[in-house]
């Protein structure tokens, strides 16, 4: 490890990021809410703490190896978590308490969309909000994709990066061949669906605060929102399809968009075999889903089952954790249901959470060739997604995925339900925090507030472990990474 | 610039690892997934597993909007046909393939627009016999490399003590050589560049480029050290392409012994060649060494496919007494290690080649490329074009140019004269300009240079 370089490049990127308290400020200025304050010292705090960090180190460059990655990207998160706190502990609403604050700062880097304020959102001052939601747009793309594609002096080391942090089993892939090209791309298709989704949110009848605000969490697939009633605020199917509509799109391999962008055509999407289970997923949960709600009388019109349904079942499912009504408590197996939807989440690469698309269908063509191969004992079977044949490494390196999640899933909630919480709030709330959804059941159904301050720095752990994918984090805490 | 690489092998790789510091969009292609994946964690490159010449395999590699296509997989067919398809299919601009059977090369007819589209043609066991024939060619330099067709050359020595120079200032050279021209481009002491003035002492051990007509290199050479006595006999070790060409080019001109372990291969050779003396046995053998008089053999060059066993053999038959040893080494950081210690010149195939390479990825009229001291440093020869108003070079003495930090103009080839830069010298439209830069990060500076400003059509 080579900690002199792994310093230097925190405290640029420490520096760099100190910008992204200058918005919140504009806003705080725009509607003169008194919070400016809060931010002037993020910031200044931030720009300084990077400037120390990085002043003496500062001619130390080399290329970064395999383990500086590893730890450059889990630090960054950890101090990005810390320093995005402070906001939320230096204003006067909300005021949170370190834990609350650290909570809320990590549940919108990780897009999770879990918050602890249980006061009134509505109520809260305008920067605050947007900060919040600028939180979530952040981490959606990858605040290290973000870093890589304005520093073209991480160069190689870049990559040892980005890998560290994109989601999806195999990251070897790049759609450029320069890795900063690759991540700028990444993050111009991330800014201009932005703007499409503000602007179709615009038009649908949000306030121009609301739609810029909520196109920042539908496309990081967060669901942070401005209010309490989240988009049932709203009350109108229209803003609700609107979201539907952006959210199934940011849930997409975003390789994807920038094939179909590049040759101006929708054939990438339509010989994907991952977008085609990802939307076959979703559309089978939200038959069930509709019909069941439907056939159980919990609402009164098929109209208003159809577009409840369909809403939940995209927003649980993609993991963004928009809500328009109480889903956790509706009828029988659907909450449980949607919860498990949601382990899927999103397709490889793009911004959702959960164990990816990708993942979940190797798993289930691992398994049925193992029943094939009982039938016929001497056939070779080899795993193919879209017509191509997939090295036995990603299969493995996806099984060594699936048991480590569920390890950790398995402790976490151990750990939630020792801290006193009944077991289906441990349950959902690790399911809730790990696959960056949201919202959880029973006790945290509506906000994580009530929580032991034990379990909430659990659940922020177990959600940076969602977004990071496991292994990255896991790497840093296994003995011989630290053996020489 | 867009490249595509065809075959990540030994060529493959190191021009990727050249080009890809140059601000290139490197896109590499093999069937080979391993030798793909190592090569993409160390650089930041894009790799399709694929055969190289199939069509998908190429659009994917991005074909499409490639400026130069690059096939170096280790068959000629291959390479020939993918350019071929490069050229129909996706009109690439610049097309270069290896090509190593003399089967194709000796009909050039075949590699027209028409025909085999190829642009360049490049054959690396060619440049390095050409490389080792020019060091033997002028024993006692480190390095010999040919600007403007071989009219200038630029050469590296090593300062010894009894050189009549060593231990002067460099303007002392003008006094001792009054009818000599030379420029001393740059000079090395202990790994570091140090700016050559005429005030400069040359001590003992400075590696020395200088560059000067072709005629006049011995005579410069003798100032720096003792002219080292002709060269009369030589031991080739490896009986490989190198090996057998090299035989082949020095038969006639000097006594040429080659060893090699195969039978088969070494009675091939011994058919084919004429004079040379063919010996069936193991270059690292002492008595064979000692029986074919080690002790007396001017130059002995190691050239297996086998650094370890290139450098081991070169080692010892420099303790055995022979006067000066080459080895061919691949692997660039063996270079380093080998070349200040007991053997004289380490040859480092990729960097023989990669100059021919770097020469088409250059903006401007650049004619030759060529890579010194590992890739750090750099020559360059390229054409001055536009007139006073439009170009930063053309209509300017030499001192009023603005060079980059470490870049000095050597020579300037004019139709067929060659004149050595003085400080007053005004470069014409069309003269042939040969940089040396000594940090390689300057080359965009001296790109820029060199381009012609948009009046100018």
């Amino acid at each position: 490890m080579q900690l002199t370089i792994i310093l230097r490049i925190i405290g640029m990127l420490l520096m760099i990021f100190s910008v992204t308290t200058l918005p919140p400020i504009v806003v705080s200025l725009i509607y003169s809410d008194s919070t400016l304050m809060p931010f002037v010292i993020t910031f200044l705090a931030t720009l300084l703490a990077g400037l120390v960090i990085w002043f003496p180190v500062r001619n130390h460059r080399k290329d970064l190896r395999l383990r500086d990655g590893f730890v450059v990207v889990v630090i960054f998160w950890t101090v990005l978590g810390l320093t995005g706190a402070l906001p939320f502990m230096l204003s006067d609403e909300p005021q949170l308490s370190l834990t609350d604050a650290v909570f809320e700062s990590m549940s919108g880097l990780t897009t999770t969309g879990a918050t602890v304020i249980t006061e009134s959102i509505d109520t809260l001052p305008p920067s605050i909000l947007f900060y919040r939601q600028q939180l979530q747009w952040l981490g959606g793309m990858g605040i290290i994709v973000l870093a890589v594609a304005i520093l073209p002096l991480l160069g190689v080391g870049g990559m040892q990066l980005y890998r560290a942090e994109t989601p999806g089993p195999m990251k070897d892939s790049k759609l450029t061949p320069r890795i900063t090209e690759t991540a700028k791309a990444l993050w111009y298709i991330y800014l201009a669906l932005t703007i499409l989704c503000a602007l179709a949110y615009w038009a649908a009848g949000m306030s121009g605060f609301d739609a810029i605000t909520h196109s920042f969490s539908t496309v990081a697939i967060g669901g942070f929102s401005t209010h309490d009633a989240s988009i049932g605020y709203f009350n109108s199917p229209l803003i609700e399809m609107v979201a539907v509509f952006f959210m199934l799109i940011a849930g997409m391999n975003f390789a994807l968009h920038f094939l179909a962008w590049r040759s101006f055509s929708v054939s990438p999407y339509y010989y994907d075999t991952e977008v085609k289970v990802y939307l076959g997923i979703l559309a089978t949960v939200s038959a069930i889903t509709v019909s069941y709600l439907y056939y159980s009388g919990t609402f009164d019109s098929f109209g208003e089952a159809l577009h409840q349904g369909i809403f939940q079942t995209v927003s649980i499912g993609t993991t963004t954790g928009y809500t328009t009504t109480a889903f956790y408590a509706w009828p029988g197996f659907l909450p449980v249901l949607l919860l498990l939807v949601s382990f899927i989440g999103g397709c490889a690469g793009s911004t959702g959470g959960g164990m990816k698309v990708i993942r979940i269908l190797l798993l289930f063509k691992q398994g049925s060739r193992e029943v094939s191969r009982l039938l016929h004992p001497n056939a070779q079977i080899p795993i193919k997604i879209g017509g191509k044949v997939l090295p036995e490494r990603v299969v493995e390196a996806v099984w060594g995925f699936f048991s480590l999640y569920i390890a950790c899933f398995i402790v976490f909630m151990l750990i939630i339900l020792a801290t006193g919480e009944d077991q289906i709030t441990a349950f959902s709330a690790v399911a809730a925090c790990m696959n960056n959804l949201g919202p959880g059941l029973g006790e945290v159904g509506a906000h994580f507030g009530n929580l032991s301050d034990t379990a909430k720095w659990v659940l922020s752990l177990a959600m940076l472990m969602g977004r990071l994918e496991v292994f990255t984090l896991l790497v840093l805490l296994s003995p011989a990474f630290w053996r020489h | 610039m867009k490249i595509i690489i065809l075959g990540a092998g030994q060529v493959g790789s190191s021009v990727t690892e050249n080009l890809v510091h140059e601000a290139n969009d490197i896109t590499v292609v093999d069937t080979d997934a391993n030798r793909l994946a190592l090569l993409q964690d160390r650089l930041d490159i894009r790799t399709i597993e694929g055969e190289a010449a199939h069509p998908q395999v190429l659009e994917r590699a991005g074909a499409e909007d490639a400026d130069m296509i690059l096939a170096v997989t280790n068959s000629d067919e291959i390479n020939m046909i993918a350019c071929q398809i490069a050229y129909t299919l996706f009109h690439t601009p610049t097309k270069i393939a290896r090509v190593r059977s003399v089967e194709y090369l000796a009909y050039p007819q075949l590699f027209s627009q028409e025909a085999l589209p190829i642009d360049v043609l490049i054959s690396p066991e060619q440049l390095v016999t050409e490389y080792i024939q020019r060091l033997i060619e002028f024993p006692g330099a480190l390095q010999v490399l040919d600007f403007a067709e071989g009219k200038v050359q630029l050469v590296a020595v090593r300062a010894y003590y009894g050189g009549p120079l060593v231990g002067h200032e460099l303007r002392a050279l003008r006094e001792h050589m009054p009818k000599v021209d030379t420029r001393v481009a740059a000079i090395f002491r202990r790994g570091k560049s140090i700016p050559p003035l005429g005030n400069t002492v040359i001590e003992i051990d400075d590696e020395v480029f200088f560059i000067a007509a072709r005629k006049d290199i011995r005579a410069v050479m003798g100032e720096l050290r003792n002219l080292d006595e002709k060269v009369k006999r030589i031991i080739i070790a490896g009986g490989g392409n190198i090996g057998k060409r090299l035989a082949k080019a020095l038969e006639q001109r000097y006594r040429v012994k080659l060893i090699d372990h195969n039978r088969e291969r070494t009675n091939m050779i011994a058919a084919e060649l004429k004079k040379t003396m063919v010996l069936l046995g193991d270059a690292a053998d002492e008595e064979l060494l000692l029986d074919e008089n080690i002790e007396n053999t001017s130059i002995f060059c190691a050239l297996t496919n086998d650094d370890e066993a290139n450098i081991l053999s070169a080692m010892l038959a420099k303790r055995l007494g022979a006067r000066k040893v080459m080895a061919l080494i691949n692997r660039t950081s063996y270079v380093d290690l080998v070349q200040s210690g007991t053997i004289d010149i380490a040859i480092s195939p990729q960097q023989a080649m990669i100059g021919s390479l770097l020469a088409h990825v250059r903006r401007g009229d650049v004619v030759a490329v060529h890579s010194l001291r590992r890739g750090a440093a750099e020559a360059i020869e390229a054409v001055a074009h536009g007139d006073r108003s439009s170009s930063k070079v053309v209509g300017h003495a030499i001192e009023e140019i603005n060079l980059p930090p470490g870049t000095t103009i050597g020579a300037i080839v004019r139709g067929d004269e060659v004149l050595v830069a003085h400080h007053d010298t005004v470069v014409e439209s069309g003269d042939h300009i040969i940089l040396f830069l000594v940090d390689k990060k300057y080359v965009p500076a001296v790109e820029k240079l060199f381009q012609v400003g948009i009046t100018f059509l």
